[in-house]
């Protein structure tokens, strides 16, 4: 009899490319989420209308077809990546174009005399949005980001069907060749919720002292 | 709390995993079960359902037009239900890929695959298999210009491609270790990918990579084949009536010359006996 354990080394190597793959497609998309919230709450008539544009197709198509965009149609237009490259890009400008909304909404929220203010003791629109509208737009969104980063870590799963390697797909290729759906399935999910969990927790604890700070201020 | 919560989760996952260890070697082969045999179950149902590819020229190929399923493999449907039902219209096709197709008989969506499956001795811990009614080979689908005329020419730093569950994944890491098998989902994706670039070679079975070079004539199958593929018809494990009924359709077809015609129709020649 054979221990499904057996198969936790190459899940495992398969798990290490899931978290390269969302962190990685994470971080760029925590920077290029932000000028897309810029140009998207822009006053300037082109860059808000790109910005819209592109976080009505991002939001409007589903992921999958994204990535097989990617993977499949631009080496027509002579741009061939690896199946890895083409999940880290794919991811970012997915999850780019929901940190924008999220970040657009944090922004918004921000009470109009706080950038009148900023104005009034000499700063330009530049200056206020980097000292005084985004740090506290950051800290009241952290949570939804968090989420942003969670979903992004189960959707990184999707990348099984351009041939990375990840987690999901070490797991359907074990399954296919060893019959033994039950047991690789049951870890796979099982390492998915391992991996959620410490993220799970980081957002409860930003909420938390996010409520703890709101309290003083009132 | 918090501590209880992860401790409870802690000891689901264990238990899961546990679960799952008692598996052992042949967690996923079922015995035929239920009271009926599956030849009751079909002409109960009066319609025999099958599971068969809807992305391989030549053997199952579903035409986006009409939504028509044509090929080898459907042809061979049709004569079962001919000689179970007395008509072969009274077949369902299903589509399966190479992964789907064992989990879907065992789980009794369909009564037979019927989907250029290779007769292997791990697929018979799962499955039960009719004689053969195809004989392929692995090879390899290439650029006409490319410098691979035989697998042996495959080098560390090309990359092969290849479908998700069959067996040519499997033989193409074993012949050529040092070059780089990427998986995909169906036939269809795993072409598009050749022809995007994203390998050096495409490998399955001859039979079917006849019919991606006929939709390409860019691409060229190289004359050398490196593995046999005899395939089979999958039946439930355990339903040995069954087998031998398709056994015994497939013996007539062979003898009626019916196979021939069948064969020369989608292959283009003649079966070498």
């Amino acid at each position: 009899m054979f221990s499904s354990f057996e198969f936790l080394p190459l899940l495992l190597k398969g798990t290490l490319i899931t978290l390269e793959i969302t962190f990685i497609s994470l971080a760029i998309s925590l920077v290029f989420g932000v000028f897309v919230a810029l140009a998207r709450i822009s006053n300037i008539f082109i860059l808000n209308k790109i910005a819209s544009v592109y976080i009505s197709i991002i939001r409007g198509t589903p992921l999958l077809v994204q990535l097989m965009y990617v993977y499949f149609v631009l080496p027509e237009l002579g741009l061939k990546l690896t199946p890895f490259t083409s999940a880290v890009i794919g991811l970012a400008l997915y999850e780019s174009a929901y940190l924008a909304e999220i970040y657009r909404g944090g922004i918004q929220s921000i009470a109009k005399g706080q950038l009148e203010a900023a104005y009034a003791i000499g700063m330009n629109y530049n200056q206020a949005m980097k000292r005084v509208i985004l740090p506290q737009a950051f800290k009241n969104v952290l949570p939804a980001v968090g989420n942003s980063a969670i979903l992004l870590l189960k959707n990184s799963s999707l990348t099984s069907f351009i041939a990375v390697n990840e987690l999901m797909h070490t797991g359907e290729l074990l399954a296919t060749s060893t019959f033994r759906s039950l047991e690789i399935f049951t870890l796979v999910a099982a390492i998915y919720w391992i991996l959620h969990y410490p993220m799970t927790l980081l957002v409860k604890h930003m909420e938390r002292k996010m409520d703890i700070d709101s309290n003083k201020r009132h | 709390m918090k501590t209880r919560n992860v401790v409870l989760g802690l000891i689901t996952i264990v238990m899961l995993a546990m679960l799952g260890a008692c598996g052992g070697k042949d967690a996923g082969s079922k015995e035929a079960v239920g009271k009926e045999s599956t030849i009751e179950t079909i002409k109960d149902r009066d319609k025999f359902v099958v599971g068969v590819k809807y992305d391989t020229k030549l053997f199952g190929l579903q035409d986006p037009s009409t939504n028509k399923v044509e090929g080898f493999d459907i042809d061979i449907a049709r004569e079962i239900a001919k000689n179970i039902l007395g008509d072969e219209n009274k077949v369902e096709l299903v589509e399966v890929t190479s992964k789907t197709r064992i989990p879907m008989l065992n789980n009794g969506d369909i009564d037979a695959i019927i989907a250029t499956m290779t007769i292997t001795e791990e697929r018979k811990q799962e499955v039960e298999f009719s004689e053969v009614y195809f004989e392929a080979g692995q090879s390899l689908l290439v650029k006409k210009d490319s410098d691979i005329k035989k697998v042996d020419d495959l080098k560390k730093g090309d990359t092969v491609l290849a479908v998700k569950g069959s067996t040519s994944a499997k033989n193409i890491r074993e012949k050529s270790p040092d070059t780089t098998v990427r998986e995909y989902e169906n036939y269809q994706e795993a072409f598009m990918a050749l022809k995007a670039g994203h390998g050096n070679a495409l490998t399955t079975d001859n039979s079917i990579l006849y019919g991606m070079a006929q939709q390409d004539s860019n691409f060229i199958v190289l004359e050398e084949t490196f593995t046999d593929e005899p395939y089979g018809i999958a039946i439930k494990k355990g339903d040995t009536e069954f087998v031998d009924e398709v056994n015994k359709v497939l013996n007539e077809l062979h003898e009626s010359g019916k196979y021939d015609e069948i064969y020369e129709k989608w292959i283009g020649e003649k079966p070498k006996n």
